[in-house]
């Protein structure tokens, strides 16, 4: 996605010039800041949420120390990448049971939201789930919108009751009776959309609230929603105090920023997602799928995420120590290789190889797959000695170790020359006070 | 009511706490860097977007640094200025007749609705129209459209839900140049703009009307929910991809979303806003007009 490459651009850039390691400076956090809130606000997050959003995570920020494997940059995503989760909430999406049947579900938000199609879903799924559900037609308003409920259900066999189109509330309760007379076990009203501002519209819906007592009260919204999120959930939640919130159209490539700016505001959890046009597709709420989508920033998560899990501190400790020693050996150089495949696809994983990504030219080429497991093998088929010395490895040991991995003498030639090239990388570093394994 | 009164009526309700902060600003002073972080606020709480929020203020500042403009008051008359030329530069299309006018868009922002209020708008002016139901996807879509059809009091063309959208419109076209229909108006299902294979239907629309009736005039109208953020211009980016959009209909104006967008739309992709929807009623489609679309956001 373009606008992912433009943000760990931007951030790499930033990065790259500075050189101070260990805990991220103040500096460094405003300048990877003022990138983030842009995509946050591309991601339509909305203003006031960004800036409460990263004067939190700023202060929390400073001073945190640089994970080895991370890059700064890296490490502030990680930081903001946490705190949106937590931010959005758990991923406990199960919807409030009423103690004495029918649970009661009401749907509400604006028009073209999606409420009638999550009406289907949410009633497929709790079928599927054992319960005996009955849709309820409550929207009066918009023309065939009854209809549109009915085609609805029957496409997921859920029974629905309607009763044209007198004061919403009194069919609910008519649907209530219904629900307990046919021995129905949840009951889900569809509303009108309607616009917030509008204080009947809005009554209409607290008359509702009040004759039928909802277990569950969810408003849904159109994931695309821009800045005006803020307003509509405040008024909705202020009006109704709702217990959930229902995001719809995720399947579209939007960022859905408006997830945070909801979470944010109302400080009610997000049951479940809306993933497209089928009845079937509905799912429970994961947080961390939303904040990496918002920050457009996926295949940086996981990088990150596969470099923590991937090198332990130990491991990383062991290696500086022989760097500084220059007592790095071909064994170490397995080590590294062995690093290199447990974190995966190295096309994505050059960029963040420490001391390789943006110092070093290497084309992906010279470190494709194939190679490296040709490289391991060759090692391998050294014994214990050569692999500390390899100065000692000649043309005859060349070629019992070539036919040893079944390679080439050139293959075992290359790696030879690769690891004097590594050595004489790390030297120069070193020189420069900078370990290639830790920033 | 004119456009105007009701489009200024409808944006204004709670946009007075925006608008306080706006003459506020305008009227108390210095144009420091917190007056524009200021401005910059109320246009990106409008929808305008984070990049052309930085086009548009920084070509504020440079006139204003060449005029020499020292009073907030006349900052504004230079902000309105610039907002509208975006707006402006792309010309509405001239219509002639018969027409034929395909309405697409995503789902839920109000293309059915705006074909209704299309219809009534061109029956006023004494056009024969035929509207088009080539939404057989979603559940009731052309039972809503009747109903629309008889509010307005024009004809409508409909197959049963499932049945080709092609059909329909290859059925419509047939049916209005034996009729000599003049305005036909062709309604769509709403698709997720990544969706290719819907994007591929729409197409193949385009292309009978373009084969059947190539004497009419074919317009392509995107339907944009006012409420929608950044991701508008990616959803005219993929449709004008698809099929050549000419012209933009605004809905859902009368609440409080400020649809700022339109103005990242303009500049980046050339594309006019034609109408604006302020309302359920069948009347509550306007003409867009930029002067004041930009006056009910900055005054």
């Amino acid at each position: 996605m373009g606008l992912f490459s433009g943000l760990s651009e931007k951030l790499n850039h930033i990065f790259s010039k500075l050189t101070a390691r260990g805990k991220l400076t103040e500096l460094e956090i405003k300048q990877a800041m003022r990138e983030i809130r842009i995509a946050l606000l591309e991601a339509d997050v909305n203003l006031s949420v960004v800036k409460d959003f990263i004067s939190r995570v700023s202060q929390q920020a400073v001073g945190e120390k640089i994970m080895n494997s991370l890059t700064p940059g890296q490490q502030v995503i990680k930081i903001v990448n946490e705190e949106m989760i937590a931010l959005m909430g758990s991923t406990n999406s199960a919807l409030e049971v009423a103690p004495k049947p029918p649970t009661v579900i009401m749907m509400c938000g604006l028009q073209g939201a999606g409420k009638t199609t999550m009406c289907g879903k949410l009633a497929a799924m709790l079928k599927k789930q054992g319960k005996k559900p009955l849709l309820v037609a409550g929207d009066i308003y918009r023309p065939a919108a009854i209809n549109q409920l009915q085609v609805v259900g029957k496409s997921v066999g859920v029974e629905v009751y309607e009763h044209g189109v007198q004061k919403p509330y009194k069919t609910a309760l008519e649907a209530l009776k219904v629900a307990e007379k046919k021995g129905l076990d949840t009951v889900i009203i569809d509303t009108a959309g309607r616009l917030h501002i509008n204080d009947e519209l809005m009554k209409e819906l607290e008359d509702v609230k009040r004759e039928i007592k909802p277990t569950e009260i969810l408003l849904t919204v159109d994931a695309m929603t821009g800045q005006d999120a803020v307003t509509v959930a405040t008024t909705f939640n202020d009006r109704l105090d709702i217990s959930g919130v229902i995001l719809t159209k995720l399947d579209g490539d939007t960022r859905g920023g408006a997830a945070l700016s909801i979470k944010a505001v109302t400080g009610k959890p997000i049951k479940f997602c809306g993933t497209g046009e089928k009845m079937g597709d509905i799912e429970a709420f994961h947080p961390e799928r939303m904040a990496s989508r918002i920050l457009g920033m996926g295949d940086v998560l996981t990088l990150i995420e596969k470099a923590q899990n991937a090198v332990t501190e130990e491991e990383m400790q062991k290696l500086e120590k022989k760097f500084k020693e220059s007592n790095f050996t071909l064994d170490d150089f397995l080590t590294q290789f062995d690093n290199i495949s447990k974190m995966g696809d190295l096309s994505q994983l050059i960029s963040m190889m420490p001391g390789l990504g943006r110092n070093i030219k290497i084309s992906e080429k010279d470190i494709d797959e194939k190679r490296i497991a040709r490289f391991k093998a060759i090692i391998q088929s050294m014994t214990m000695y050569e692999r500390e010395h390899p100065e000692i490895i000649k043309s005859s040991r060349r070629k019992r170790i070539a036919a040893g991995s079944g390679t080439t003498i050139q293959d075992v030639n290359q790696l030879l020359k690769q690891f004097e090239q590594s050595k004489d990388m790390m030297r120069a570093m070193k020189g420069g006070k900078r370990m290639p394994f830790r920033r | 009511m004119g456009f105007f009164s009701k489009l200024k009526e409808s944006l204004k309700k709670t946009k007075e706490a925006i608008s306080y902060k706006l003459n506020k600003l305008f009227t108390g002073g210095v144009l420091n860097d917190e007056f524009y972080d200021e401005l910059e606020m109320i246009m990106l709480t409008a929808d305008i977007g984070a990049s052309a929020t930085e086009t548009i203020l920084e070509q504020l500042r440079e006139v204003v640094d060449e005029k020499h403009i020292r009073k907030a008051e006349d900052v504004r008359t230079e902000l309105r200025r610039i907002m509208v030329e975006i707006l402006e530069e792309n010309p509405c299309p001239e219509y002639e007749y018969p027409l034929i006018i395909v309405v697409a868009g995503v789902n839920g922002v109000g293309k059915t609705t705006a074909i209704g209020k299309l219809a009534k708008r061109f029956k006023q002016q004494k056009k024969s129209v035929t509207i088009v139901a080539g939404d057989t996807f979603r559940a009731a879509a052309s039972d809503q459209l009747t109903v629309w059809a008889e509010r307005a009091g024009v004809r409508i063309v409909k197959h049963t839900e499932g049945a080709d959208p092609g059909a329909v419109v290859y059925d419509a076209v047939m049916s209005a140049k034996s009729k000599k229909t003049d305005v036909l108006l062709v309604d769509t299902a709403g698709r997720l703009h990544n969706k290719k294979n819907l994007m591929k239907e729409l197409e193949k629309i385009s292309g009978i009307i373009g084969r059947e009736m190539p004497e009419a005039m074919h317009l392509n109208y995107i339907v944009l929910d006012a409420t929608t953020g950044q991701n508008a211009l990616s959803q005219v980016d993929i449709f004008n991809e698809a099929i050549d959009i000419d012209g933009i209909i605004l809905t859902k104006l009368d609440g409080t979303a400020k649809g700022g967008v339109v103005l990242a739309i303009a500049s980046q992709l050339q594309i006019p806003v034609v109408y604006v929807g302020v309302g359920e009623g069948i009347d509550d489609l306007e003409e867009f007009e930029a002067e004041n679309f930009i006056d009910a956001i900055v005054s």
